[in-house]
C-alpha cells in the first residue's frame, strides 16, 4: 500500500512519450473544433495523459498498460466518467484483483468524497465482490462519515451495501451513536428510519414502532426546536394514520412542549396535522393554546384549527402565508366540531 | 438521552453562518438610505461582465476547474463539464435580458456540436461518452441561445435513441451507459425529451413508480429510494412528475409542508433538514413553488388533490389569497414581529411597498414561501457586488451559484403572478424595479421566451 501511494505521487513524472512501453502508440489530441469555447488551460501532463487515453480508448485496448493509464488519468481528474467507465471494462477483461481496486478507490475518495463517479465505481466493484465486501464497505463509509456525517453519497452507498450485501447487525447502534454525537443530524435520523423499516432483523416498522416512539419523544423533549425527530415521529406512522391520531403519546408530547411556552412551532404544527386528520382535542389543548396567546388583545378563533394557524402565522412569520393557506384548507370537520 | 448541554456540530455550524448573515443584515439596517438602496441593487453590469468573461476565456487557474467549479454540494459534479458552464452562463445572461454577439453564439454552437455524440446525446467534452446531465445542460444552453442554427444543431432522432438506451428496464434512467440510476437522470431525460418533442409512452413508462418510491417520510424526495429528502432531487422529482402528468400521485401536502420548512431564518433555503442555507436552493427549493403554481397551466388541466384532511386543495389555489383576517398580518408579513428579530427585522429600503400591502385587503398574499426574505438573502448575502453570485457569505462566487441564485431571484419576482405574461408588481420586487429579471419556465429552467421559441420550433419540425 505504501509503495502504491509513493508511486501515485510521482514527484518526477516521466512524460508518457518518453516511456518505451508507449512507443507504438500515437496520442490523439482533443478536438475542440476550430473555435474552442470556454477553453481550459490544461497542464501539460494532463493534456498528454488524456491524448494517450484517447488513443487507447479509441483502439479499445483493454490491456494492463491501459489500466495503468486510466489510473494516471483518474488521479489527474477523478471526475472523468469516460475514463472510469473504460477502466471497468478493462478490469473485467483482465480479471483484475478487485480488492486492490477498492483500495485504489478508497484513497481517491478521501479527497473527493462528493464525486458521483467514485461512488458509482465503488458500488460496481463491491457488487462484483459480493457479500465478502460488506464489512469493508461499511467500515469505509464509516470513515467518510466520520469526516462529514451528512455526506449524501456515503449514505446512499451504505444503504446500498446493507440492502445488496447485508451487514445490518450493528446498524441501529451506529445510528444511535451518531445521534448521540449530534441529535440534529437529519441524515442519521433518515438512516434510522431506513433501518427500522427495512432491516430483516427488526421485524419492520410496526414491530419497532413502540420503542421508537419512546426514543423519539425523549429526543423531542430534550430539543423541541429540532425538526428532525418531529418529522421522524410522523414517519413512524406512515401507513397508519389512525394509530398516529389515537396514540396518546403523540398528542401529549405536543401538549408538554406547548406548556413550556417556548420552541413550540413544531408542536403546534403537529397538532394542526392531527386535527386535520380527525383528532379531537380535549379542553387541555384548548387552554394550552389560548395561554400562548394570552397577551394579545384579539381573541382567538373558537375553532382550534384556525386558532393554531393564527398563532403559527404570528410566531413563524417566515411561513405566514403558508399558515394562512393551511387555515383556508382546514377540513369542514374541524370547523363543525364546535 | 443526555441533556443537550454542549453544542453539536450542526448547531455550531448553523450559528456561525447565522452570525455572518445577521452581521450583513445589521449593516444594512444601520447604513444611510442611499447605501441601503445600493445594497439591494442587482449589479447587472458587473454580473454580465463576469459572465461574458467566463464564456470567452477560462483563465489558467481553471486547470483545476473541475474541483473549483463543479465540486458543489448538489448536483452535477461532472468534471470537464463545459456544457454545464455554457448553460450556467448563457442562462444567466438570458435572465439578465442580455444576449451574446454573433461570434460567441457561433462558437458556442460549434463547441457544443463537438460534444454531441455521433450516436446521440452530449458528453462533458469532445470525445467523452454521452451523459444525461451534460445532455440536459447542452440542450438547455442551445435553447437559451436560441435561433434556428442553434436549435437545428441538436440531432433529435439520435437523441431519442440515446434516451432509449439510457432507459433501465425498471423504468428509471441511467446517467450514462452502465451509469448510476437516480432521480436526476429521470428528470434530465424527461426534460430533454419533452422540450425536443420526442417524449413518448415508451420513455415515460414506469418513471412515476420510481420517483414515487423516492418520496421519503419527511415529505421531500431523495436521489434513490431510502435516501434523505433533498431540495435538488425534490425539484427534479416533482418537475419530472409534472412533465409525465403524474404529479398528483405524490403526497403533495407532505411535500409542501417539507419545502416551506426549508426556508430558514436567514431568508434563504437549505437543501435538507438541519443543513446550512445555500443560495443555489433559492432555485431548487424556491422553484418548487413555481412548479406547483404553474402546475395546472403546464399540463393543461386542473388536477385536484385531496389533502390530508380530506379537504380540497386544488393546485391552482396554491397561492394564498386575501382573507378577511388580512389585517392581522400587519406585523408578520415582512417578518418584523417576533423571535428571530435580527434576521427578520428588516426595512425594505428603497421599496417600502415591497412587503405585503397590508392596507389593500383585496391584494393577493403571494406565494407560500417568504419571497421578500428570499430576495433579501440573494441580494445581500449571495451577491458579490463586483459580479457573480455565491452560496453564502465567505464563499467564493462561481457560475453554478450565479445561475441558480439568479434563477431563484426571477422565480421570486414573478411569484405573485398568475398570468405569466404580465409584469411583476413593484411590491413583489425587493430593491429597485430595475432588478427585475426575465421570467423563466420553471420546469426546464429556461427563460420563458426562449422556451416558447424552442417549443414552437420543435412542434413545427
Amino acid at each position: 500500500m505504501n509503495s502504491d501511494e509513493e508511486e501515485e505521487r510521482q514527484p518526477e513524472r516521466l512524460p508518457i512519450s518518453r516511456r518505451p512501453e508507449w512507443a507504438d502508440v500515437t496520442p490523439i489530441p482533443q478536438n475542440d473544433g476550430p473555435n474552442p469555447l470556454v477553453p481550459i488551460a490544461y497542464k501539460e501532463d494532463f493534456r498528454e495523459t488524456m491524448d494517450y487515453f484517447r488513443a487507447v480508448y479509441r483502439a479499445d485496448e483493454r490491456s494492463p498498460r491501459a489500466l495503468e493509464l486510466t489510473k494516471e488519468a483518474i488521479l489527474l481528474n477523478p471526475g472523468n466518467y469516460t475514463v472510469w467507465h473504460f477502466r471497468r471494462q478493462i478490469l473485467e477483461v483482465l480479471n483484475a484483483d478487485l480488492h486492490d481496486e477498492l483500495a485504489f478507490v478508497g484513497r481517491i475518495a478521501k479527497s473527493n468524497s462528493k464525486n458521483y463517479q467514485i461512488w458509482h465505481h465503488r458500488r460496481w466493484v463491491a457488487e462484483k465482490l459480493g457479500t465478502d465486501a460488506s464489512n469493508k464497505e461499511l467500515e469505509f463509509t464509516k470513515k467518510i462519515l466520520a469526516l462529514d456525517a451528512k455526506n449524501y453519497h456515503a449514505w446512499s452507498h451504505r444503504q446500498w451495501v446493507l440492502t445488496a450485501l447485508g451487514g445490518w447487525e450493528d446498524e441501529l447502534d451506529y445510528c444511535k451513536k451518531l445521534l448521540e454525537e449530534d441529535i440534529f443530524n437529519n441524515s442519521a435520523w433518515n438512516q434510522r428510519h431506513f433501518v427500522i423499516s427495512r432491516s430483516p432483523l427488526h421485524g419492520g416498522l410496526r414491530v419497532m414502532r413502540d420503542s421508537e416512539v419512546s426514543y423519539t419523544v425523549e429526543a423531542i423533549l430534550t430539543n423541541p426546536e429540532n425538526e428532525s425527530p418531529w418529522r421522524y415521529l410522523r414517519g413512524l406512522y406512515l401507513d397508519d394514520t389512525e394509530s398516529w391520531i389515537n396514540d396518546p403519546r403523540i398528542s401529549s408530547v405536543c401538549l408538554k412542549v406547548l406548556s413550556t411556552k417556548s420552541n413550540y412551532v413544531f408542536a403546534l404544527s403537529t397538532l394542526l396535522d392531527l386535527i386535520c386528520h380527525g383528532f379531537q382535542p380535549s379542553d387541555e389543548f384548548r387552554e394550552a393554546i389560548y395561554a400562548l396567546h394570552a397577551s394579545e388583545s384579539e381573541p382567538l378563533d373558537s375553532d382550534l384549527g384556525k386558532a393554531i394557524c393564527h398563532v403559527l402565522k404570528y410566531i413563524d412569520p417566515m411561513r405566514a402565508n403558508y399558515w394562512l393557506w393551511r387555515k383556508s384548507k382546514l377540513p369542514l370537520r374541524a370547523v363543525s366540531s364546535q | 438521552m443526555e441533556p443537550a448541554l454542549r453544542e453539536t456540530v450542526t448547531q455550531r455550524e448553523q450559528s456561525m453562518v447565522l452570525n455572518d448573515v445577521n452581521m450583513l443584515y445589521h449593516i444594512y439596517a444601520t447604513v444611510p438610505p442611499k447605501t441601503q438602496r445600493l445594497m439591494l441593487e442587482l449589479q447587472r453590469d458587473n454580473h454580465v461582465e463576469y459572465l461574458l468573461r467566463g464564456l470567452q476565456h477560462l483563465g489558467p487557474s481553471f486547470c483545476s476547474l473541475d474541483a473549483k467549479i463543479c465540486c458543489k454540494p448538489f448536483f452535477w459534479h461532472i468534471t470537464l463539464c463545459r456544457p454545464w458552464i455554457c448553460y450556467w452562463i448563457l442562462h444567466s445572461i438570458a435572465l439578465l435580458g442580455e444576449s451574446v454577439d454573433a461570434t460567441l453564439e457561433d462558437k458556442t454552437i460549434d463547441f457544443l456540436s463537438c460534444c454531441q455524440d455521433p450516436d446521440g446525446g452530449y458528453g462533458g467534452g469532445p470525445g467523452q461518452m454521452p451523459h444525461l446531465a451534460t445532455t440536459y445542460a447542452a440542450v438547455n444552453a442551445l435553447i437559451s441561445l436560441g435561433g434556428d442554427r442553434s436549435l437545428t444543431s441538436i440531432n433529435r432522432d439520435k437523441m431519442y435513441m440515446f434516451l432509449k438506451r439510457m432507459k433501465d428496464p425498471s423504468g428509471a434512467f441511467r446517467m450514462h451507459d452502465a451509469g448510476e440510476i437516480d432521480v436526476r437522470a429521470c428528470y434530465t431525460a424527461v426534460s430533454v425529451a419533452r422540450i425536443l418533442n420526442i417524449l413518448d409512452d415508451e420513455l415515460v413508462h414506469n418513471i412515476g413508480n420510481y420517483i414515487l418510491s423516492c418520496q421519503t417520510y419527511e415529505g421531500g424526495i431523495s436521489g434513490e429510494p431510502g435516501s434523505e429528502a433533498h431540495g435538488g432531487y425534490t425539484f427534479c422529482g416533482l418537475a419530472a412528475m409534472i412533465l409525465i402528468n403524474e404529479a398528483d400521485r405524490l403526497d403533495l401536502p407532505a411535500l409542501i409542508d417539507w419545502v416551506v420548512f426549508r426556508q430558514g431564518v436567514e431568508g434563504g433555503f437549505q437543501g435538507r433538514t438541519n443543513k446550512l442555507v445555500d443560495g443555489c436552493y433559492s432555485f431548487w427549493q424556491g422553484g418548487i413553488f413555481a412548479l406547483l403554481q404553474r402546475f395546472h397551466s403546464i399540463i393543461g388541466e386542473r388536477p385536484t388533490l385531496v389533502d390530508a384532511g380530506g379537504a380540497d386543495c386544488s393546485i391552482d389555489s396554491i397561492q394564498t389569497t386575501a382573507e378577511s383576517d388580512l389585517s392581522e398580518d400587519e406585523e408578520s408579513s415582512d417578518g418584523t414581529s417576533s423571535q428571530d428579530d435580527e434576521a427578520c427585522h428588516f426595512q425594505h429600503g428603497g421599496s417600502q411597498e415591497a412587503s405585503c400591502s397590508v392596507n389593500d385587503k383585496s391584494a393577493e398574499m403571494g406565494p407560500l414561501y417568504h419571497s421578500i426574505a428570499l430576495q433579501r438573502y440573494i441580494l445581500i448575502c449571495s451577491q458579490d457586488p463586483g459580479g457573480g453570485l455565491k452560496d453564502k457569505p465567505r464563499k467564493p462566487k462561481d457560475y453554478y451559484h450565479t445561475c441558480y441564485c439568479l434563477s431563484g431571484l426571477s422565480v421570486c419576482q414573478h411569484s405573485w403572478l398568475k398570468d405569466e405574461d404580465s409584469s411583476p408588481l413593484p411590491r413583489a420586487v425587493l430593491g429597485p424595479y430595475s432588478n427585475v429579471l426575465e421570467p423563466i419556465h420553471p420546469v426546464f429552467n429556461i427563460v420563458l421566451d426562449r422556451y416558447q421559441e424552442a417549443h414552437e420550433f420543435f412542434t413545427r419540425s
